[in-house]
Formats: structure tokens, sequence, C-alpha cells
């Protein structure tokens, strides 16, 4: 059970770093708690009304968990060198070819920047987020995004970087930045990233 | 375990709230069947019913391609009791059946009446008395259209059953994902989750009474099940890394799942009484997408082991390992038919994606649908036909087709993009 103690952590951790929205209702999750943890629950659920005859509003709500991109855009908190165009740094996002987690030879210098910033400070976690194009089957684009996620993992860990401060999650097709349905769109959704 | 209960008071405040709104669905027939049935079916009787019983009927087993009902302007007379069917003005119109009924209130309740004729004999195909709650109306409704169906047809209906599905919508940066369940008509429509983090993968219990789903609620993938009646759920596998994909065994008593903690996707089977997980795939490539074929002995999955992902075949048990599709540069999100002779799949040849289904025993696959962005196929319950997503521009529609291919529907949405349908087992 200790690894999912910790899991509970990080993601109270990063519940408690993002801007909730602001509500008067303090709803409590009395919901049944999953046996691995007995966290709350984020997402809010409802009874289905089984009844044909009645109209379907049901209760409802939304978490305010913050599902903005704070990592290539914010940059909340970061030093100057991340908002700098000039420094690697101020690229978060690392962009992939057409079914491959291969890393091209335009990002490297990219990870290599981060790689040095998080070796000179061992306390930063950041998050691999990996994400891939809409085309093809949605489980599949998850395992696809999780291998270029695990890429750039790999070549972090190669310059020095401890595992303690890499976080791994995979959206496969589920959160595109671009919603246009051709390559031009395509190529911006096939990416890693780092979320600070 | 104070701080731990401090730190989740902190994050429940700030959840948010807001109304759910539905998108509204309607179903258009874009491929019909010329051999449909011509069948008349008259207004019932009808004393203080909140709804119309045999309109819900008609629009029924008109949706479904196999029926071509007859406007009650056309009919020639509208009776409500036998005796007062002349058949030879029905022939003369063309009909092959007239069905009709009394709906009359019974206490708090309504007794509900149909007849089913065959016009060129006269005779009496079905006639049944069901008492219903004003609520239950539209679902004695779908029952009747059921009945009439199999027993001209021959096979069920599935006018009774609900179809589960994912909604997305955005609004500048925060997008807003909802898990929904519908009646098959698209009725009904009541979001069962919400969260700003995606929802994916619903999967039906084969009871009908649960779904299984992922959630990124917590910005990390877990799987839930969910009782839809109470809305009580739980979170059943939350591992480092991906879980995913879940699928229910037959019996109801396991999910084959996607977990990638131990380094690379494999299937694993999670018991859902214990807990335990067992690890059932072993290669360094991408397995995922499992399903069970439905005498329960073997999983087909998704896997890139040979360089492109392709289905493969094990036993349940664990054992040798099949590839079962050879043509196509694609094939994944395997899904078998009720009765385990065909699965569906998204097949794809050089980035166009179709859905594809394949007999079992040849091997053979015929494309259903002219993609080039189809996905998320399953069988509705009766094995007639598939459900799936499909795109026509921006807008994310299903759609569902018949297994010859010959008749085609699309459920359209008024608002939210709308992926990952899956038919109720009953």
């Amino acid at each position: 059970m200790k690894f999912t103690k910790t899991l509970a952590t990080i993601a109270i951790m990063s519940a408690l770093t993002l801007t909730g929205c602001s509500s008067d209702e303090e709803k409590d999750a009395s919901l049944t708690d999953g046996s691995l943890n007995g966290g709350m629950n984020d997402a809010s659920v409802s009874g289905l009304n089984d009844s044909s005859g009645m109209n379907g509003s049901g209760m409802g709500g939304r978490f305010g968990a913050n599902g903005g991109k704070y990592g290539s855009k914010g940059a909340n908190g970061l030093p100057p060198e991340f908002s700098d165009p000039n420094n690697p740094l101020s690229k978060r996002t690392i962009y992939f070819m057409l079914d491959s987690s291969q890393v091209q030879q335009d990002f490297i210098p990219v990870i290599a920047a981060h790689a040095r910033y998080l070796l000179a400070n061992p306390s930063q976690h950041v998050v691999l987020e990996g994400n891939g194009d809409e085309r093809g089957s949605r489980e599949y684009n998850i395992a696809l995004g999780e291998q270029r996620s695990k890429t750039v993992a790999g070549m972090l860990k190669a310059q020095g970087v401890s595992e303690s401060q890499l976080g791994i999650v995979s959206y496969g097709e589920e959160k595109p930045v671009a919603m246009g349905h051709d390559e031009s769109s395509w190529e911006l959704n096939r990416r890693v990233e780092i979320a600070y | 375990m104070n701080l731990f209960k401090k730190l989740v008071l902190v994050s429940a405040i700030g959840m948010c709230f807001a109304p759910i709104v539905n998108a509204e669905m309607s179903i258009e027939i874009t491929e019909g069947i010329e051999s449909a049935m011509p069948i008349a079916i008259v207004p019932f009787a009808s004393q203080g019913a909140s709804l119309d019983v045999s309109s819900v009927v008609d629009s029924d087993l008109t949706r479904s391609g196999y029926f071509k009902t007859l406007s009650p302007q056309r009919m020639p007379a509208k009776p409500t009791s036998a005796d007062a069917i002349n058949f030879p003005d029905w022939q003369s119109v063309g009909q092959n059946y007239v069905v009709i009924g009394r709906v009359q209130p019974n206490g708090g309740a309504y007794n509900v009446e149909f007849q089913l004729f065959d016009v060129a004999n006269g005779s009496q195909l079905l006639g049944y008395r069901m008492t219903s709650s004003a609520n239950d109306l539209r679902k004695t409704a779908h029952h009747i259209s059921d009945m009439i169906y199999e027993k001209i047809l021959g096979k069920k209906g599935v006018f009774s059953g609900r179809i589960a599905y994912i909604t997305s919508t955005r609004q500048g940066d925060q997008s807003n994902h909802k898990l929904m369940v519908a009646d098959a008509d698209g009725a009904n429509a009541q979001a069962v989750a919400t969260s700003i983090e995606p929802l994916m993968s619903p999967a039906w219990s084969p009871d009908a009474k649960r779904i299984a789903y992922v959630s990124f609620e917590k910005r990390t993938a877990a799987i839930y099940t969910q009782t839809l009646a109470t809305g009580q759920r739980e979170r059943v596998a939350e591992f480092p890394g991906i879980n995913g994909a879940p699928a229910w065994s037959p019996d109801g008593s396991k999910l084959a799942v996607t977990l990638s903690k131990d380094g690379n996707p494999d299937i694993y089977i999670l018991d859902l009484g214990s807990r335990a997980v067992s690890k059932l795939t072993k290669n360094r490539a991408i397995d995922t997408e499992p399903t069970w074929s439905p005498d329960g002995r073997n999983i087909v999955f998704t896997s890139d082991r040979g360089g492109k992902p392709q289905l493969y075949s094990i036993p349940v048990q664990g054992g040798e390992e099949k590839r079962i599709t050879f043509s196509g540069s694609y094939n994944a999100r395997a899904s078998f038919s009720p009765d385990g002779k065909f699965i569906t799949m998204v097949h794809g040849n050089g980035g166009d994606y179709r859905i594809g289904v394949m007999d079992v025993n040849s091997k053979s696959i015929s494309v259903l649908t002219s993609g080039p962005l189809d996905e998320s196929p399953s069988f509705a319950p009766n094995g007639s036909m598939v459900l799936y997503a499909s795109r026509k521009g921006s807008t994310g529609y299903l759609s569902a087709v018949s297994i010859d291919g010959r008749m085609q529907q699309k459920l359209v949405f008024d608002s939210a993009e709308v992926r990952e349908p899956a038919w109720s087992p009953k």
C-alpha cells in the first residue's frame, strides 16, 4: 500500500497547487471510497434517473481542478529564463512524427536545457504529459502517448535527472491543443508537455 | 492521517458545481433498406396519459430501418378495437401489418393494451395487456416495439436498451467531459459523471447495472466502476502509469484492463472481489484494448508487437498468443458480437480508419463504413448492428450500421462532441 499513499499525497499536493474555482457549496464526496485509497472522488457523479418519464436534469457539478496548460503557457512562479524566447527553457513542448516516439534532432537541445535545470534544482518536479493525434483508437493512443513521455523521461535520466523528479501521464488524444482535423492540427497534438 | 483528512477537505472546497445541460439527440436514417416492412401503427386510444405511446412505437420501428410506417393522415380509419378493423382497407393502402392499442388509467398507473394483426388474413399475431406507471410509459412503449420487431423479424429488438457515451465541450481553455447514458432512441439522456479532465472507455457490466470507465480527474488515469441506479462508484485501479481499457468478464466478476505499472502496457485481469491483479500478456510492445470472448475463454487485444497494431488472442488462463488479423495495416479496439461469431474493430489503411467486421472462423473482414475517422465500434445486444463514433468536419457524432452494411443511422446531438458509444447488453 505504500505507493498508493504516495500517489494520494501527490494527487492532493497537486490539487492544492491548483486554483480551484470558488464555490460556497462544500459538497462532500459521500461516494463509495475506492479501496486503493480513501481519498475524495473528484468527478461529480450522479445516480441514473431510471424512470423513463422523468426528465434528466440530475444533480451534478464539476471538479474544479485547473485544466489549464500551466506547463507550456503560464510558467507560474518560474524564473525569468522560462519566459525568455531565446532560452531553450522557454520551450516546454516536444513534438513527434506520426506513430513515432523518437525525439527529433531539433528538440535534443531543449531536453538538455531542462535536464540541466532539473539537475541544478533537485527539488523541482515535472510531469511529462504525453499526447497523440486523434487518428486510430483511443486507448492505443494512450499507450503511444506514454511511450513518448517515457522517451523524454529516458533522455532526462540519461543526463542525470533523478527519477523522483519525473512524473509521467499520458492523455492520448483526449487533450488536443489544436482542434482541427488535418495534418496541421495533428502535428501540434503529437507532443509531450514538460509541465513544471 | 489527520493531515491527510485536512488536505482532502481543502481540496473538496475547491470543487465547483454547475448545472448539467443535456444535449438533445436525434436519429436520422441515412441509408434504409428497400425491403422495409409496411406497418400501420394506429394512434392508440388514450386517456390522460402524458406520453403518446403509439408514436414512440412508430418512431422506434421507423428508426430500425426495417419498417416503413404509415403516417396517421394516410390511414383509411383509426380503429381502436379489433372488430373495428376492416382489413381490405389496409390492404388497399399497401400495409402488411396493423397495430392498434389502448392506454387507460388504472388507479395511479395505466393499463396499456396492444394487438398486432396480419393484414393478409386478418389474424392476430400478438395481443398483450400491461400495467405501467406514468413514468414507465416510454419504457413500456419500447417494450411493445421490441415484441413487434421480434414477432415479425424473428430476432430480438433493441429498443429497450440504453447507450452510454462520452461528450466533451470546450469553453475557452476549459473542457467539460461527461459520461452520458440515454435510452436507445436518445431520449432521457443523463450525465452520470462529469469532470473537467478526460473521461474515457465506458464499458457496461453484463447485467447492465454498472459501467466501468477511465477518469483522469486526479490528473492521472484511474478505473472506476459505477452503479447507475445509485451513482455509487468505486475506484478499482489506480496504479502508476496507464489504467485503461476496462472490459467486463461475461460473469461480471472480473475486468480485463491495461496497466503499465511494470513498464510497458500489458493486459491484466483484475478480480473485482479481491482486487487482485494478474498479468496476462508479457510482451515488450504495446498490448491494450482487451475484450472477452462471450464464452469467457479468450481475450482478444490490440498489440503492435509486429510493428503495427493488430489483433491477437490469448486464453484467459494464459498460453499461446495468436495473431488473428492479417489484412489492413491497422486493426484495433476489438469487440465481439453477442454470439461470438464476429469481431468488430477499427480497420485502418494508410491513415484512413473505418469500421470492420471479421468472421471469427474464416478471418475475413468486411468493411462497413466509409471513414476516414471512425472508431470505438460495439455490437447492439441482438448482434444486428454496430454502433460507432464518426466525424464529419468539426462534428463528432455516433452512427449505427447493420452488419450487412445495408442500413445506416446517424445519431445527431445538438452541440457537444460525442464519442465512445457502448450499447447496453440488455
